[in-house]
């Protein structure tokens, strides 16, 4: 089974060139078939894979299949290969899985739309990168991924390019994300100047003794790293392009700028966890990054009226828990993370896709209001997500978010604590505003006008899968402190914590002893004296239920609760009871209220800065020092040189008087020349 | 030596082609450009025969071809090509199929355009293949020639000032280089040799360092102006624009990788020492050009102009590669400058296509073609991919080795280069944009007609090899391998050689270069 790996990127690869060749003189029903089919087949193989590599001992789970010889020149040798261990295999399942679903979603969202084929044949191309950013065995490969899910986006946000507008938001997607490219570049430079090599596996077994922990060499490679993926995961100060993304159709919202691909930088760290670890001070500006960027994005949430960008600006801000989570050695939690909210968020993209459907493109909340009655399924689906992503057990964004946040807490990061646990009630306050807004209350549209109906099964379906997802996909990492197994964390636990692993086996490397010292060192700090490998951030689940639990735990997963119901609380008091209340807290707060519903201007601010910046730099260098200076120099020489020639013709005058004219004066001269010099 | 005389054949075919075409009655135009396709076309398979028999593990000269020329100087007809040629006179052969095919539109004096393209493809392919250094220099001062004219009698409205630009420009580097031949030449002589110009053997020429710097100077001129390394490169943008479209492919395709390639066959090998003492200087120049190419592309209001400035920060890549002096950059830079032949090759093309309906290029004229022009807009999309090197297509491929050479050599400018990945997709994204998308407002381009048959099989073969540069480019790195590998060896090997030489014998050299100058 393991063996047919490669299949998972080829079925959607064959299908993009299908629909991309043909699909225009195909059926719809063909095209949306081949799109489909192709990547239910790639979910089949990777369902069998997951099966195959659980029948595996744990400390053997890892395959790599080489394709071929990519790049070789002289002794560097990067090949075209796959590596499938457990980290990736929750990857392939989470983006063929989800998908899928939005690939048959799409078949009802765009099924009046001309570019139908084109749509679809972008959709294949980008599961396709995806997965071959996933299953990528070295670093150039997963970078070919990266590249790959990055044109997919610019391709399909601007997918109806005759909307200047959407044109735009998708150049500035492709842009913003080759600055973080280039970090990305950059840190594979540095790791190949160090491992003469780019394979995952080699770099990762040497790097213990390659590098020195918390040296100068790692932290640069890290922070490299991280700079691209703040880019591809839109995280501050490069997030500004994924609001705006959101002029893609739905599904692409759901599913690239959501589920799968805004998640790549978080998996990146990941792969890399062995590097991350060694270099602490990365890790704490991974935590900041994330943590910051959680709170920052949420604060935009609550004033946005389109009921997309609300989503986006949630989406910023939970991939800063995933990266909260990263940076503060919780890998497992942040992979969690990553998995729950690709099932609750695409359910709510696609939920407000479905809303956007019904109400006839469109997008501001503050014309819907009382949909519940006219499209029940898409309501309660959306209501069932929005309870996920707010935080309230047993769905599942209780049991990741709550992880992060303790896993923040205990391993001593307590300020990046204090701003994520802060963003947690916010979070659960825009959402439940939204959902007041759209589905309660009046209706704000007129119904004999706008006709809303409810959307066709081939949407409702999907929504009802992800619900589902939304509710039970937590239960597979439900803490020990819960009495749970946290299964989740077992799988993990090969990659993304090898201490947990070798501890028993007694494999580990001295450095990564060593390495395991100062983590503890860190954690102590927070979670106290007998807890140490708990702060690891890792060891809970090998420890099993039958040993005692801090019980600040509980009471931190009290507090969020708590606040959680409390930002639900004050939505409900705001948008239903007293729906003029807003209005006038906006009021009020003029300045703050501005501040927020502009996004803090910073769009406004890198426009002014960097984007006229570069075009002025631009229009000197060109407008002055090419046609000025260097063509002046050269068109000032052919004019000297045609002037001095020219100059010269007119003594060539051919009359033999004006020669010996020019004869005698010269003997004039030179006679007086040397009268006078001999006089001295 | 006793082989098929391959280069002499492919070099002199498209000169006996001129000349049968001189007997066309110049009225049947259709047979003068099945001629030169014809032509064209059996030198390209003909060429792929060199491919196919090239033997890529050894590194030296494959299929010589030796005669004496003018004895009593020294000067042989002396031709023979490695792994770095090879690709330049595949791509000088392909391109040149294709320039012929883009040209079936030219109505004016066809017969004289035609003629004038076999003899620029016979300098090109001479110039490529030549081991004698007067041989070399025959050559590449005819590529001028017929360039020359394509630009002055086929080019837009400014063409004469666009045709005496390049010339001159051209001639200054090429008058210099000719100069330091000679130097060369003299100081073999005083060394003891048997008086010539045959390069492998003045390879082996001991050069003081501080002689090697003056002529590398006088080489470097010549070649920084084909390529064209800022900031001699004001001569491109013009003669870009004015040229026609099969003129401004072959002058990006292979033209421009005629400065590349003298640094690698020439400049460097000759003079290590002075190249190696010269390589921070020339990084730093080929890092501004990419970043000052890249910015001044982006301010560009012509489709044409915006492409021309993309090249002077694409030959800065190749620069950057060839001056990190390792294998990786090495390679990488000859990859790039074959990638630029395609990439860019393709953009002039496509530039062209509109240029041929709209008889405008400016940006501003256009908005939205992608609706009307869908595969038009494709295949743009897919070569603009390439030029800003999306992986998976062939400009990742160059730019990723020429960056990872870079970075183990200086990493400064390594980080100032990927800085130019940026500038690239900002300056071809935001013409696509301009250009493609957007509303299609403009009366003027709301029927225009999508790519024709004729279209598709020049951009084609384009697109195909963009994408098999990019997936598979063991194919082309493999027959380079041994060739840059012996190269870095003699290199350093020069370079070890010329530095124990002492400062008496460096003063001789330094009389006779005076001497003689």
């Amino acid at each position: 089974m393991l063996d047919l790996i490669w299949l998972i990127p080829f079925f959607p690869m064959v299908g993009a060139i299908v629909n991309g060749l043909f699909g225009r003189r195909l059926p719809k029903g063909v095209v949306h078939t081949v799109a489909c089919g192709s990547i239910f087949l790639s979910f089949l193989v990777s369902a069998g894979a997951f099966f195959a590599l659980k029948a595996l001992p744990p400390a053997e789970r890892v395959f790599e299949q080489v394709l071929f010889e990519w790049i070789a020149f002289g002794s560097t040798t990067i090949n075209l290969g796959y590596l499938l261990d457990p980290l990736s295999c929750v990857m392939i399942l989470v983006v063929t899985g989800v998908g899928f679903l939005i690939h048959v979603y799409s078949v009802g969202y765009m099924s009046h739309d001309p570019g139908y084929a084109r749509y679809f044949t972008y959709l294949n191309l980008f599961c396709f990168a995806m997965l071959t950013l996933v299953l990528g065995n070295n670093f150039l490969v997963m970078f070919v991924g990266w590249e790959g899910v990055g044109l997919c986006s610019y391709l399909l946000i601007g997918f109806w390019f005759e909307d200047a507008a959407k044109a735009a938001a998708g150049m500035k997607a492709f842009i913003v994300n080759r600055i973080g490219d280039f970090g990305f570049l950059i840190g594979m430079f540095l790791i190949f100047w160090v491992f003469g090599t780019l394979d995952f596996r080699t770099v990762m077994a040497q790097a213990p003794g390659a590098l020195v922990v918390g040296g100068g060499i790692v932290t640069a490679i890290t922070l490299f790293l991280f700079v691209g993926a703040t880019g591809k995961s839109a995280q501050i100060p490069l997030y500004v392009w994924l609001p705006d993304a959101m002029a893609g159709p739905n599904p692409v919202s759901a599913l690239i700028h959501a589920a799968t691909m805004v998640t790549a930088g978080v998996y990146m760290i990941g792969r890399c966890n062995v590097l991350f670890s060694m270099a602490p001070v990365s890790m704490t500006v991974v935590a900041t990054i994330g943590a910051l960027t959680a709170l920052f994005a949420g604060t935009i949430a609550i004033t946005q009226n389109d009921i997309k960008k609300v989503l986006a600006y949630s989406t910023v801000s939970q991939l800063g828990y995933m990266f909260t989570a990263m940076g503060v050695g919780a890998y497992v939690a942040g992979i969690f993370h990553l998995m729950t909210h690709a099932f609750f968020k695409a359910c709510l993209f696609l939920g407000s896709g479905s809303v956007i459907h019904g109400m006839h493109e469109e997008q501001d909340m503050r014309k819907m209001g009382g949909l519940r009655k006219h499209m029940p399924h898409t309501y309660w689906t959306f209501l069932i997500a929005t309870i996920a992503i707010a935080g309230i057990p047993p769905l599942a964004g209780f049991f990741s978010k709550d992880e992060i946040l303790w896993k923040a807490w205990s391993g001593g990061y307590k300020f990046q604590w204090f701003l994520g646990f802060a963003a947690a009630g916010i979070t659960a306050f825009y959402m439940f505003r939204l959902v007041f807004m759209t589905f309660f209350g009046k209706e704000r549209f007129d119904p004999e006008e706008v006709h809303v109906h409810e959307s066709p099964r081939s949407m409702t379906v999907p929504l009802w899968v992800l619900a589902g997802l939304s509710v039970v996909g937590g239960w597979v990492g439900i803490p020990a402190a819960l009495g749970g197994a946290n299964n989740f964390h077992h799988w993990l636990a090969p990659v993304l914590d090898p201490a947990a692993v070798t501890e028993t086996t007694h494999a580990a490397a001295p450095d990564l002893d060593g390495l395991l010292g100062v983590r503890t060192a860190y954690a102590s700090e927070g979670a106290g004296h007998a807890e140490a490998p708990e702060g690891h951030g890792a060891a809970v689940g090998a420890e099993g239920g039958a040993e005692h639990h801090d019980p600040t735990e509980y009471v931190l997963m009290f507090l969020s609760v708590a606040y959680a119901l409390l930002g639900i609380l004050v939505a409900y008091f705001a948008y239903l009871l007293k729906p003029d209340l807003p209005g006038k807290v906006a009021a009020k707060a003029k300045g703050l209220y501005e501040l927020l519903y502009n996004k803090y201007f910073v769009d406004e601010i890198y426009q002014a800065v960097f984007v006229e910046g570069t075009l002025a730099l631009a229009t000197f260098f060109w407008a002055f020092w090419d046609v000025v200076v260097i063509d002046g120099i050269v068109n000032g020489t052919g004019y000297v040189v045609r002037s001095l020639g020219g100059g010269l013709r007119l003594l060539q005058t051919g009359k033999v008087q004006a020669y010996a004219m020019t004869v005698l004066l010269g003997a004039v001269v030179l006679v007086a020349y040397y009268a006078v010099v001999a006089a001295f | 030596m006793s082989h098929f005389p391959y280069l002499s054949t492919i070099t002199f075919i498209p000169l006996v082609g001129a000349l049968v075409l001189l007997a066309m009655n110049r009225r049947n135009v259709g047979l003068i450009r099945g001629w030169t396709l014809a032509v064209a076309a059996v030198n390209f398979v003909i060429s792929l025969a060199l491919w196919a028999r090239f033997d890529p593990a050894v590194g030296g000269m494959q299929f010589m071809e030796r005669k004496a020329w003018i004895a009593s100087l020294g000067i042989q007809y002396f031709v023979g090509i490695d792994g770095i040629s090879l690709w330049l006179v595949l791509l000088t052969t392909f391109l040149t199929v294709i320039c012929v095919v883009s040209s079936w539109g030219v109505e004016k004096q066809v017969k004289e355009y035609m003629l004038f393209f076999l003899v620029l493809e016979t300098g090109m392919l001479g110039a490529l293949i030549s081991l004698d250094l007067v041989l070399f220099y025959v050559f590449w001062e005819a590529m001028l020639i017929p360039m020359y004219f394509l630009i002055g009698v086929w080019g837009g409205t400014d063409r004469i000032y666009a045709a005496v630009k390049f010339f001159i420009y051209t001639m200054v580097g090429s008058l210099l280089m000719l100069v330091a031949i000679l130097v060369l030449y003299f100081l073999n002589i005083k060394a003891g040799n048997a008086p010539t110009f045959d390069l492998l053997q003045l390879y082996q020429l001991p050069i003081a360092p501080n002689v090697q710097f003056w002529m590398f100077a006088a080489f470097c001129l010549a070649f920084a102006i084909k390529v064209p390394m800022w900031p001699l490169h004001t001569w491109l943008p013009d003669a870009h624009t004015q040229a026609p479209t099969a003129g401004s492919v072959i002058l990006a395709g292979v033209l421009l990788k005629m400065g590349t390639y003298g640094f690698l066959r020439f400049a460097m090998p000759l003079f290590p020492n002075a190249a190696q003492a010269w390589a921070p200087f020339m990084m730093t120049i080929a890092v501004v050009g990419i970043i000052y190419g890249a910015l001044v592309a982006m301010v560009q209001t012509d489709v044409k102009k915006l492409v021309a400035y993309s090249s002077v920060s694409h030959l800065g890549y190749v620069m950057l590669g060839l001056f990190a002096l390792n294998a990786q950059g090495v390679a990488g830079g000859i990859y790039q400058s074959l990638n630029h032949g395609i990439s860019t090759g393709a953009l002039f093309l496509l530039v062209g296509v509109i240029y041929e309906r709209r008889h405008t290029r400016e940006i501003a004229e256009f908005g939205g073609l992608a609706k009307q022009m869908p595969a038009y807009a494709t295949v743009f999309l897919i070569i603009t991919m390439s030029s800003i090197g999306l992986p998976g297509l062939n400009g990742f491929v160059g730019e990723f080795l020429i960056m990872l050479g870079t970075f183990l050599t200086s990493k400064t400018a390594a980080v100032f280069a990927a800085s130019g990945v940026i500038l690239a997709a900002g300056y071809m994204l935001w013409m696509v944009k301009r250009v493609f998308f957007g509303p299609l407002d403009n009366e003027k381009n709301q029927n225009l007609a999508d790519l024709n048959r004729l279209e598709w099989g020049y951009l084609l073969p384009m697109v195909f090899l963009a994408f098999w540069m990019g997936l598979y480019p063991g194919t082309f790195l493999r027959k380079m391998d041994a060739t840059v590998e012996l190269w870095l060896s003699r290199f350093e090997a020069k370079r070890e050689a010329c530095l124990e030489l002492d400062r008496p014998d460096a003063a001789v050299a330094f009389r006779v270069e005076t001497e003689n100058q």
